[in-house]
């Protein structure tokens, strides 16, 4: 991401784990559709997850945040769903 | 007595000084629950911050820092963000914070890049190809002109912690 991208705070949050290939499909689709997006990484242990849980009720990622449209998502076909519909061609 | 060691006198700093804007960079930001990338610019957009560069997560003069600022807690007292930055991974960042017991976030930059834009690199005897900032304290204003500076001149050496309150008390 380019600076621009960190201050201009985009709308959505994408919670992360390094090397998670479920995140990198979400990561792709975000590109896909040029979303702009700003990563939160979390640590391997689920046990680390805590704001996780706290913004989507479990310690699962990859979840997003959207303040454009209200939305907290997990699982990454959700996520990939969600954002076709919303930010698709489609939508 | 004769105490028989050497303290590292370090080559003379080529840093930015009293009055003049600090360089903004991005970095990861960690706290104790996750990082992300953060500019400098943001944090001084809500006021102060005082800037500290310190030396690798693990080596005591790092854990001296933060204990003594962390029982200091400035930022209780004072309209001050205080921030860290040194080589370590956001992961070694996150069980530092952990350890320390500290609220304070920190930034992390492996490849040095933010000490070499501030003048203030170290490079480490023996250990190759190990770049690190030397101590360095800047106390910025919200458009982060530098009000204070300390950068350590050897090694280890410490900042002036009642000098680096009074700076902050006289913002």
């Amino acid at each position: 991401m380019s600076d621009s991208a960190v201050t201009d705070d985009p709308s959505i949050t994408l919670y992360r784990l390094q090397a998670c290939p479920f995140c990198e499909r979400v990561v792709r689709t975000l590109d896909e559709y040029d979303l702009e997006y700003r990563s939160r990484f979390v640590e391997p242990m689920h046990s680390e997850r805590n704001v996780v849980k706290r913004i989507s009720g479990n310690r699962t990622v990859p979840a997003i945040v959207d303040e454009t449209t209200g939305v907290t998502m997990s699982e990454s076909a959700n996520i990939v769903g969600y954002l076709e519909t919303t930010y698709g061609n489609g939508a | 007595m004769d105490l028989d060691f050497d303290v590292v006198e370090l080559d003379e700093s080529d840093h930015p000084t009293e009055g003049v804007q600090a360089p903004d960079f991005v970095r990861p930001l960690v706290n104790d629950e996750y990082w992300e990338d953060v500019a400098l610019s943001e944090l001084t957009a809500d006021g102060p911050v005082l800037l500290v560069f310190y030396t690798m997560d693990g080596d005591f003069p790092a854990t001296y820092i933060w204990n003594e600022l962390r029982d200091r807690a400035w930022d209780d007292d004072y309209d001050v963000t205080i921030v860290g930055l040194s080589i370590s991974s956001p992961y070694e960042h996150k069980t530092f914070i952990e350890e320390r017991e500290m609220d304070y976030q920190l930034f992390s930059d492996p490849q040095n890049g933010v000490a070499e834009e501030y003048g203030i690199t170290n490079d480490l005897d023996g250990m190759a190809g190990i770049s690190e900032p030397r101590p360095a304290v800047f106390l910025l204003d919200g458009d982060r002109t530098i009000q204070y500076v300390w950068v350590a001149q050897e090694w280890p050496d410490f900042p002036d912690y009642d000098e680096v309150e009074n700076e902050i008390a006289a913002l």
